[in-house]
């Protein structure tokens, strides 16, 4: 409780500052924001990252919460690797899109900045492009601890989106395995909320209508999202 | 006379905030098609165990496990005088279980169990974790054991007993009927990490009556967030 009444002390005293300053813009680029490095792995065996979404916002935003219905933006990102949806519901936020899928094994790096704040959360997300609708990536992490100079590393886990039923059948997956249907709006899950993915079976594993094969099972963590404080 | 009042009031109250713990829990089902049987999260004494790793599971234990009994951990929990929350009914994929609970100073150990359903003797497990004093939020991931006491062989039978083979239900409704059998008895007959279910797609035969599909699980399969207050 002191901790926040302190914060929001200083807060008061910033905005108080810019408002008394003419060139305030010029102000906060130099003084008050926080850039960061963002470096995520993909660190799955045969299963490319759609191209990985990333963005700055508060903690009244997020991704997705386990226990609650996909998004339809989240939906598009995790049934056909799309995540300009989930961007665009928050176009003025710090953000960031990859262009080209990340590939097992690879890394991708980019910076965002913000303005520096207690309150800056951090959202990543990918498609495991060859699933139904398994996802990877955080939602709404903290960034509060992460002083400048120094680095947070998250492993984060696989999800299922609940958005579509895990048939691994043919058509029905949009990575190179398949090259089937991406988004589809119909939502067919036995569960219809956010939870972790149970891993795909594949053909190789007694599952003999699956179009997958051994190669692209994987298991937690996914990925490797390490954000250095500029 | 002042400083000698406050220097009691002081004392009064540290002593006050070490007796007692006011925490908030909150249990995540992260599973995308297993239920938890009801809950059992007990704050308890140092030294007590629901169960250990690498130990053969009690008798009560296994109730759990084998078909989500908590009744006999209760009755160790109460007489060992632990303050415990058991869930009202099943956590379903994705579903959080919230209480509060208030500790008494002896209670610094947490233990969580619930039988994942469907499974032979699956069960989501904290064994005796120490609670932050500190006030703040702590997140804790967990992961589902096998109790070593009963063969894995995946047949929905309705059998919940303890020693009955079999798996007492599949709530979800996605399993099938008519499966030959997975796995004879556990090679590790202490308490283990899971290996997982198999299933198959077969919802009239095959080894299983699960769903390969829709009741594997990869671990963690719950989240645990306790907010020290």
């Amino acid at each position: 409780m002191k901790k926040m009444i302190g914060k929001t002390l200083i807060f008061s005293s910033l905005v108080i500052a810019l408002t008394a300053c003419s060139d305030r813009d010029d102000d906060m680029d130099s003084m008050d924001n926080q850039m960061y490095r963002i470096k995520i792995t993909n660190l799955t065996n045969a299963q490319p990252l759609s191209p990985p979404v990333a963005m700055l916002h508060s903690e009244s935003v997020s991704f997705w919460e386990i226990g609650e219905a996909a998004s339809v933006a989240l939906e598009t990102l995790a049934e056909g690797g799309d995540g300009s949806v989930l961007l665009s519901l928050n176009a003025a936020n710090p953000q960031h899109a990859d262009t080209a899928a990340l590939v097992p094994g690879a890394s991708t790096e980019f910076t965002l900045e913000m303005e520096h704040s207690a309150d800056n959360h951090l959202s990543v997300a990918g498609m495991l492009v060859n699933t139904n609708d398994a996802f990877s990536g955080v939602s709404a992490v903290n960034l509060d601890d992460l002083g400048s100079g120094h680095k947070m590393t998250f492993f984060s886990y696989v999800y299922d989106a609940g958005t579509e039923m895990n048939t691994e059948s043919v058509g029905t997956i949009p990575g190179p395995v398949d090259g089937g249907e991406g988004f589809n709006a119909a939502r067919d899950d036995v569960t219809s909320v956010v939870t972790f993915h149970s891993g795909v079976v594949s053909a190789d594993d007694n599952h003999a209508a699956s179009t997958l094969s051994e190669a692209d099972k994987f298991d937690n963590p996914a990925l490797r999202i390490e954000v250095f404080a500029l | 006379m002042n400083k000698t009042l406050l220097a009691l009031a002081l004392s009064a109250a540290s002593i006050s905030s070490a007796s007692a713990l006011d925490v908030t829990i909150s249990l995540t089902n992260l599973t995308h098609g297993s239920h938890f049987t009801p809950l059992l999260i007990s704050a308890h004494v140092d030294g007590q165990h629901l169960f250990e790793l690498g130990s053969a599971a009690s008798a009560n234990l296994q109730a759990m496990a084998e078909g989500g009994d908590t009744s006999g951990l209760n009755t160790d929990l109460t007489n060992q005088n632990a303050d415990s929350h058991n869930a009202a009914g099943l956590t379903t994929p994705g579903a959080t279980e919230s209480f509060s609970l208030m500790t008494q100073m002896s209670n610094t150990q947490l233990s969580v169990v619930g039988m994942v359903l469907p499974s032979n003797d699956g069960f989501v497990g904290l064994d005796a974790m120490t609670i932050p004093t500190e006030a703040g939020t702590y997140t804790y991931y967990l992961n589902a054991y096998d109790s070593g006491t009963e063969a894995n062989d995946e047949i929905i039978n309705g059998a919940g007993a303890p020693g009955a083979a079999g798996i007492p239900a599949d709530p979800l409704g996605s399993g099938g009927t008519g499966a030959s059998g997975v796995a004879g008895s556990d090679s590790n007959a202490m308490i283990h990490i899971h290996r997982g279910v198999i299933g198959d797609t077969d919802a009239t035969g095959g080894a299983s009556d699960l769903d390969s599909r829709v009741h594997r699980w990869l671990n963690p399969v719950a989240r645990l967030v306790i907010e020290v207050n």
